[in-house]
């Protein structure tokens, strides 16, 4: 099931979607038999960010009929935090590292592509558009100015495959897909969290810390589908699928959307080696319709 | 604080009984793979089939449970229904599966030099304490409340435990913490308190102990999604800012937190943001 992504050559389309998957934390909790059995072909890390950044307040989650919403706040140690405490650990890793970063500014944006682009210990990295650009108060990512405009800001700063992550929460994710390819992305990555929200049962008022949060799950995977097939028609570049997947059947249905790749998150959540399981019985649905 | 390392990945322990304790069940289940865990660890918990499809639809992610017992591949948990997953895990019958991952986080360490240990508990959270003092062999002070005397059935999974109960049907009328003070105002200088329960009282054992200088370790609770530290979900405050419970807890030094509102406020009820237990 090797495929190749971008210039990178991977053992099997399965990766983890960014946010749902610490290496670090992990390796804590189930010692090197992480690192023997790596339940990915690559891994994606948290989102990096300029400055530390605690997080939202708790809490910080809210279970719904067949996932959940997080409202977390992109909590880590920065960049500096980060390649100096997380890099070394994280180049370790017997697969590619695919950093995600964002910036509250194109400046911001390209100060955390300059940091990345060069190290050899970075196989790529994952534009996490989802935020306002304080600038100018849109989301980088709902927009295919915006996100031209970062593209293009950027795109010059590293040799290394770009990959934007889009959000659902876009009016015209297709447009923002073809933007992102124009500008000289190498790939895009989809979908993000729902927007979403919860009340307290008892107080009415909004139950997260961050007022809104994020969907994910298999609430989201028909969201999901939908989005992979409307941008696979309106780019070239390849996609990374991801919603809501729980099984093999889940990873071929995005790849015969469109996708190449596809990400695990939420079920990473309650089975931390659900990569493996994926992994497994992707390949055996394929090694089925070869027949 | 004592951490076990967990097999990789989720697995499957066959549930072999299942016992009524008041308004408790206490389930246990065959885990011959699993190493036996240090008594404040927790395990993630689902159960095998018909996890889901309760009130909202619900559950979905696992459950946060310590340990109660452990020992020759057989893991007990103590359960009290709050919610769709906590019913579902405690209709476990025996021959059912639970499925796990665990133990996870960091256990309790012994006291300090000179000190005895003094364990404090409150509802199902007497569940990591029953561990901890068959540890401790004995030496170990315990006082325990609950709301009424369905509930303080618990007490009989403890040795030699004081009970307090909220209407006064069993052992002293009021709260563990009115025993706690009383056992601090006569030897606060010669224990180290382990506690673990609702939030409420955690948060007056930690204002407590900290008034008076007495050593704790709080066994916390959290809305939790994954338990090894991958969603960021489950942070409580401390002097050194947001830590993830299930890293570099359950169970953290009184000293470390940063206030009233570590502790947390729990609605009660198996919220999504309050199923640790």
């Amino acid at each position: 099931m090797s495929v190749e992504f971008c210039g990178l050559e991977l053992e099997h389309p399965i990766i983890n979607a960014s946010g749902t998957f610490d290496a670090i934390a992990a390796h804590r909790a189930f010692g090197d038999e992480l690192l023997e059995r790596f339940p990915f072909a690559a891994f994606v890390s948290k989102t990096v960010t300029v400055a530390p950044r605690q997080g939202n307040p708790p809490p910080r989650l809210w279970e719904v009929a067949g996932g959940l919403i997080n409202s977390i706040g992109l909590p880590n140690k920065g960049v500096y935090g980060y390649l100096e405490h997380d890099l070394p650990f994280l180049a370790a890793l017997p697969v590619p590292l695919i950093v995600n970063v964002m910036g509250f500014s194109r400046d911001e944006v390209a100060e955390l592509v300059e940091a990345f682009g060069e190290r050899p210990e970075v196989a790529a990295l994952e534009l996490n558009v989802s935020c306002p650009n304080v600038e100018t108060g849109l989301i980088m990512g709902a927009d295919p100015d915006e996100t031209a405009r970062l593209i293009h800001r950027v795109r010059p700063l590293t040799g290394k495959p770009l990959i934007v992550k889009l959000t659902p929460n876009a009016s015209d994710p297709p447009a923002v897909a073809n933007a992102a390819q124009d500008a000289g992305a190498d790939g895009v990555s989809l979908i993000n969290t729902v927007r979403g929200m919860a009340l307290h049962p008892k107080t009415g008022e909004p139950w997260l810390g961050g007022v809104t949060g994020g969907t994910s799950g298999p609430a989201v995977r028909a969201i999901a589908l939908a989005q992979v097939h409307a941008v696979a028609q309106a780019i070239e570049i390849p996609i990374v699928g991801m919603g809501g997947v729980q099984s093999g059947r889940d990873a071929l249905d995005l790849m015969r959307a469109g996708a190449t790749l596809v990400a695990v998150g939420t079920e990473s959540f309650r089975d931390p080696a659900a990569g493996h399981r994926v992994t497994s019985e992707l390949s055996e649905l394929l090694a089925n319709a070869a027949v | 604080m004592t951490r076990v390392t967990a097999p990789f990945g989720r697995r499957a322990a066959p549930v072999t009984t299942r016992e009524e304790h008041g308004a408790y069940v206490v389930i246990r289940c065959r885990d011959a793979e699993g190493p036996v865990p240090r008594p404040g660890q927790f395990y993630m918990l689902t159960a095998g089939e018909r996890w889901g499809g309760g009130e909202g639809e619900r559950p979905f992610l696992p459950r946060a449970f310590s340990v109660l017992r452990a020992g020759a591949g057989e893991l007990q948990f103590l359960i009290e229904d709050v919610g769709p997953g906590t019913r579902r895990l405690g209709e476990l019958e025996p021959g059912e599966r639970l499925l796990l991952v665990g133990p996870l986080g960091n256990g309790f360490s012994p006291p300090r030099e000179g000190r005895a240990p003094l364990l404090v508990g409150g509802g199902v959270g007497i569940a990591p304490l029953a561990i901890w003092q068959d540890e401790l062999g004995g030496r170990a002070t315990t006082l325990l409340g609950f709301r009424d005397e369905s509930h303080a059935h618990g007490a009989g999974l403890l040795k030699g435990a004081s009970v307090a109960t909220d209407d006064g049907t069993v052992g002293h009328h009021g709260l563990v913490t009115e025993l706690l003070e009383d056992e601090l105002a006569d030897r606060g200088d010669e224990v180290e308190v382990y506690a673990c329960g609702p939030p409420a009282m955690l948060e007056a054992v930690r204002a407590i102990c900290t008034g008076r200088s007495v050593p704790a370790q709080l066994a916390l609770e959290s809305g939790m999604a994954c338990g090894f530290g991958a969603c960021f979900g489950c942070v409580v405050p401390t002097v050194d800012g947001y830590v993830r419970l299930c890293v570099e807890g359950p169970v953290l030094d009184a000293a470390e937190l940063a206030g009233a509102s570590s502790v947390g406020s729990s609605a009660g009820a198996e919220l999504p943001g309050a199923f640790r237990r």
